[in-house]
């Protein structure tokens, strides 16, 4: 990423954090008013962020196993879908998803609801 | 381990091959403290199955897969192994054999086990790179390096059995292959011409190439970019950038005969096995009995036993030479010839050939007997025909149905052969010439559930494996309900295949010591898996290699990586443990501050004797467990398969019925087990009289005390389907109730599939599996009991003070940011 267009100046990016601070195949959450939100980190170290509130009985997905792309929730076993926030099937159901950028190794995150349609910029191999 | 310091006779062998370790491993097990034992081996390696080398070349098994006794195996029977060592001296006046770095071994009694070379045709070229044979492992993987490394044409001189097999094996390696036979038959010597002639056909299927009646006159190439082509006596040449020669074996006497043994074609033995030379013996492809020399394993496997008992000073045994019989082992090639299928003088042949099905069989009978037989397309009653043969029975009752067969008479409802209907004494292993009988009793006697505890107990099926159907077959006969359900078992999950069994087999066998190991030798489907295998698998992983396995957290549900229970709004429980139910001021104290401190919403006494505190907020988790910590609390793992409590009534110290010390002796238990993972959670209990107030009878294991000792229960269940325990057996101290809990558990550790409690693994199982190797098998006991001993070490460091007290682990538990 080219200077002049660094994330830090752009309003939209907040920093949160470095990618190492969230373990391979696991978690942190940000935690807000408006809900707290779960920040995944993949095998490969991709960085993924839903809200972290099951779409089935509002289970803390960051509680879950992550594996590959997705994450088991802890309560009952909803599969979801890191970069789309979709349920896998049988289930169905939707997470509100959040775009991330990743800047030398530090973290930024879209706050703005509504731009989760987005997010799914990040192939997962 | 043996003592050392006793002198005892010196018995050194010079070849590591099947019959020389063959004939130890009997010995061993007839006379294990009789001699020192020295091992020459040529080759790098242990002791290997060198018949499945062809599978090897085919791609269907591994090379770990084919190894019979690891350098484990010489060192605790305290063989010492020159592998890699080469003897190239027998000196008989001193008594000491010369290997070929120049040491000398002394010997008072030796066994020559050499086995045989591959011959090489004298043929111009044939010492080019590139030609080579096929014997040992070098050799495949001198064949699979060619494939590798984009080598296209290879060619097989020779078309026997090897041969056939080396090019099936090179075909599946990607490589253009062509077979130049000297005959117009393949396999001459074990097939007849009908039935060569549809193996061929099959084969010409598969894409092999055929010279036949072809005899090679040269092989050209230069020395740097070895062979390139082969040229035939009719001027013909093919291409080639490997050739593999596999015109036959030759005893290998050199040794022998440069010490002045009497030999023939091959070492000259006695029916003893002992050659003209006092104290030497041979066995194996190098010795010649009764003017002939043998190139399959099953007779020599018949002369390793003659030559142990000799060797063990039983000397009853004799060898009077054995019938042979063949299989090819090209899959989806079905084979089989024994005896003399040329017929000839005197003899008849009954004849079935069905030419669409590809079915061919032959035999030849000479006064009502069998005395040779060809199959090709359906071998199914092969073993039938070989057991009628070796018996010398009298066929004149069965002569209209023997060529349908046996396996088509009767119920032939398992999909083919009727194992049923066979006698006991019916051969199953012909290499290792075992008898339906001998593999029905090590079922029955011993307690034996799978085609691996079979083989190792009988050996059926151990070296070619071409009988393994029929030794299953025989497993469900004897076992019934309890066998049909093997072939059924489930894959793990999605991601695999794999049965949890063959999961853990594996981890143990090929040494996995990760997860991504394990997904990769097993190839997983889905990358890092899913939620309901990585757990499994760290759970196995974990069991078998306590110490050396480093815990994967990531591949825990949350409960267990985060050390409490998840309630259903995302706060957390936290039970302290609480030894047998027993607690104390001190205790009662701290839990009581706690609440206060955190503003613990509730408290309850739960049904496994001790207390809960509800809805605690993750990031104060480590700060209660610290409060909890300096109370002298560890963590209840109410939350992990794990052992959770030992329930416990008052017993003899308080209560006019109780008969032993129920309390303390649940106190000892729980001290022995916390801490251990386990497949699911495990519970026990102890009560002090028959009344029973500590519901023993419903726990994984329940110990009832009674005036006289100590009744030990397992496989109990409340729960969702209740379970009552069944009685294991009766004991009379408190360390023997230690012992055989502390086995028991372990076994169900290193047993049980993931996420089964005790009782549904005894139903699976069975009861008398368990008694079996619990009760019955003391020194299996003592091992199990060690081995979870060992494991403990590990595991039983308290979660709580490791989290509370270090920051090591402070992410789990605090958000990475807070924004207001
Ligand atoms: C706290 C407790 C109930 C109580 O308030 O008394 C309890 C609470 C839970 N039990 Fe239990 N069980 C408790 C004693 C029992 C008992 C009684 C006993 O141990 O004597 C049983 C029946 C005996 C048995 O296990 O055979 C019992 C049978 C179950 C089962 C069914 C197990 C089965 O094999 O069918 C489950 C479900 C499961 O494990 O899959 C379960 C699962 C649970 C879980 C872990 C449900 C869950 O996954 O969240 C509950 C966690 C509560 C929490 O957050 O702490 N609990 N549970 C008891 C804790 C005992 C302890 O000190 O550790
Ligand atoms: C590819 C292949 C497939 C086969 N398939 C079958 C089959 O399906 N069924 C069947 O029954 N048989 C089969 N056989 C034959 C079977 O493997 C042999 O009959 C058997 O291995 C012979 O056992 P042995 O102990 O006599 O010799 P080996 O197993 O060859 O052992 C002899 C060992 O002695 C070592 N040695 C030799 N000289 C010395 C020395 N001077 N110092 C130290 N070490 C020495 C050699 O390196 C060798 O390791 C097959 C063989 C091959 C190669
Ligand atoms: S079971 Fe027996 S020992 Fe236990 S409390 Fe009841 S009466 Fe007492
Ligand atoms: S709350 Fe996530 S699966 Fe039920």
């Amino acid at each position: 990423m080219s200077k002049n267009s660094s994330p830090e100046t752009e309003p939209n990016w907040t920093k949160i954090g470095r990618v190492e601070d969230i373990t391979r195949l696991g978690s942190r959450i940000i935690k807000r008013e408006a809900g707290n939100i779960a920040l995944f980190r993949t095998q490969d170290d991709q960085v993924y962020a839903i809200a972290d509130k099951c779409p089935h009985k509002g289970g803390p997905l960051s509680q879950g196993i992550v594996h590959d792309c997705f994450v088991t929730c802890p309560l009952h076993n909803w599969v979801l879908n890191l970069k789309t926030g979709m349920a896998a099937a049988p289930d169905e159901g939707h997470v509100p998803t959040y775009p991330v950028r990743v800047d030398n190794g530090v973290i930024f995150l879209d706050l703005a609801v509504g731009k989760s349609s987005t997010a799914a910029i990040k192939q997962c191999a | 381990m043996k003592d050392k310091l006793v002198t005892r006779e010196k018995l050194v062998v010079i070849g590591n091959g099947m019959a020389g370790i063959r004939c130890l491993e009997d010995l061993l097990s007839a006379a294990p403290e009789l001699y020192d034992i020295t091992v020459f081996g040529a080759e790098p390696y242990g002791n290997y199955n060198r018949i499945l080398l062809s599978p090897v070349l085919a791609g269907e098994k591994t090379i770990d897969e084919i190894m019979l006794n690891d350098l484990n195996w010489y060192f605790e029977n305290n063989i010492t192994l020159n592998k890699g060592r080469t003897v190239v001296e027998i000196r008989r006046d001193r008594k000491v054999v010369i290997a070929d770095d120049g040491s000398e071994t002394p010997y008072d009694v030796l066994l020559i086990a050499t086995g045989s070379d591959p011959v090489l045709l004298p043929l111009p070229g044939k010492d080019l790179p590139g030609v080579i044979t096929f014997r040992d492992i070098h050799d495949v993987d001198q064949m699979l390096d060619a494939a590798k490394s984009g080598k296209k044409n290879a060619v097989v001189i020779g078309g026997g059995l090897l041969g056939l097999e080396a090019a099936n094996g090179l075909m599946k390696n990607g490589m253009a292959v062509s077979v130049i036979h000297l005959m117009d038959t393949l396999m001459e010597r074990q097939m007849d011409e009908t039935s060569g002639a549809m193996l061929k056909a099959s084969l010409l299927e598969r894409g092999m190439t055929f010279h036949m009646n072809g005899r090679t006159k040269q092989i050209i190439g230069d020395k740097k970019s070895g062979v390139q082509r082969v040229e035939l006596e009719d001027g013909s040449t093919i291409d080639a950038d490997l050739v593999v020669m596999a015109v036959g074996i030759r005893p290998s006497i050199e040794l022998a005969q440069k010490a002045g043994i009497h030999c023939e074609r091959g070492i000259v033995v006695d029916d003893t096995m002992l050659t003209y030379a006092p104290g030497i013996y041979a066995v194996g492809e190098c010795a010649q009995h009764r003017g002939q020399a043998y190139g399959l394993v099953a007779p020599l496997f018949e002369q390793a036993k003659v030559c142990a008992n000799h060797l063990s000073r039983r000397a009853f045994a004799s060898y009077k030479g054995s019938m042979t019989s063949t299989k090819l082992k090209v899959t989806g090639i079905d084979l089989f010839s024994a005896g003399n299928f040329a017929g000839g003088e005197g003899t008849e042949e009954l004849l079935l050939q069905d030419e669409k099905a590809g079915v061919y069989k032959k035999l030849i009978l000479q006064d009502n007997r069998i005395t040779g037989a060809v199959l090709y397309g359906d071998v199914i009653d092969g073993a039938w025909y070989y057991q009628l043969m070796r018996d010398g029975s009298d066929i004149s009752d069965l002569r209209r149905q023997l060529l349908i067969g046996q396996a088509n008479l009767g119920d032939a409802g398992h999909g083919g052969i009727n194992v049923a209907a066979m006698s006991n004494s019916a051969e199953i292993c012909g290499c290792n010439g075992v008898c339906k009988g001998d593999i029905v009793h090590a079922i029955s006697d011993k307690g034996l559930f799978t085609l691996d505890d079979v083989r190792k107990h009988t050996k059926a099926s151990s070296s070619c494996g071409s009988c393994t159907g029929l030794v299953e077959q025989i497993l469900q006969t004897v076992l019934g309900g309890d066998y049909s359900q093997a072939p059924k078992e489930k894959p793990l999950c999605g991601c695999t295949d794999h049965p949890h069994d063959r999961v853990r087999r594996t981890i143990l066998e090929q040494e996995l010591k990760t997860i991504p190991d394990v997904m990769t030798f097993l190839e997983w489907r889905n990358k890092n898996g899913c939620a309901s295998c990585r757990p499994a698998l760290n759970y196995y992983l974990l069991c078998a290699w306590p110490g050396d396995y480093i815990d994967d957290g990531q591949s825990r549900f949350i409960n267990e990586r985060a050390h409490g229970n998840i309630q259903k709004d995302g706060t957390y429980s936290v039970v302290p443990r609480m030894w047998g139910g027993l607690t104390n001021p001190k205790e009662l104290r701290a839990i009581t501050d706690v609440v206060d401190k955190f503003n613990v919403p509730e408290i309850k006494v739960t049904g496994g004797q001790r207390i809960d505190l509800f809805g605690i907020a993750k990031e104060d988790l480590p700060a209660v467990w610290r409060d909890l910590g300096k109370a002298g609390m560890v963590s209840g793992h109410a939350y992990g398969k794990a052992l959770r409590t030992v329930k416990t009534c008052v017993g003899s110290s308080w209560c006019r019925f109780g008969t032993q010390d129920s309390t303390g002796l649940g106190v000892k238990l729980e001290e022995m087990t916390w801490g251990t993972w386990t497949p699911h959670k495990y519970k026990m209990a102890v009560s002090g009289c028959p009344r029973n107030c500590a519901e023993a009878t419903i726990k994984d294991l329940g110990v009832v005390a009674v005036d006289s000792g100590y009744e030990l229960h397992v496989g109990g269940n409340g729960g969702v389907k209740v379970r009552v325990t069944d009685l294991l057996c009766k004991v009379d101290s408190e360390d023997e109730v230690l012992e055989y809990a502390g086995a028991f558990l372990q076994l169900y550790r290193e047993q049980a599939h993931y996420l089964e409690r005790t009782a549904p693994w005894i139903e699976r199982v069975g009861l008398p599996f368990v008694k079996q190797r619990i009760v019955d098998d003391a020194d299996g006991r003592l091992k199990l009991f060690e081995r979870f001993k060992y494991s403990q070490k590990f595991s039983q460091n308290d979660p709580w003070a490791e989290r509370a007290n270090t920051t090591t682990h402070s992410a789990e538990y605090t958000p990475i940011k807070e924004l207001v």
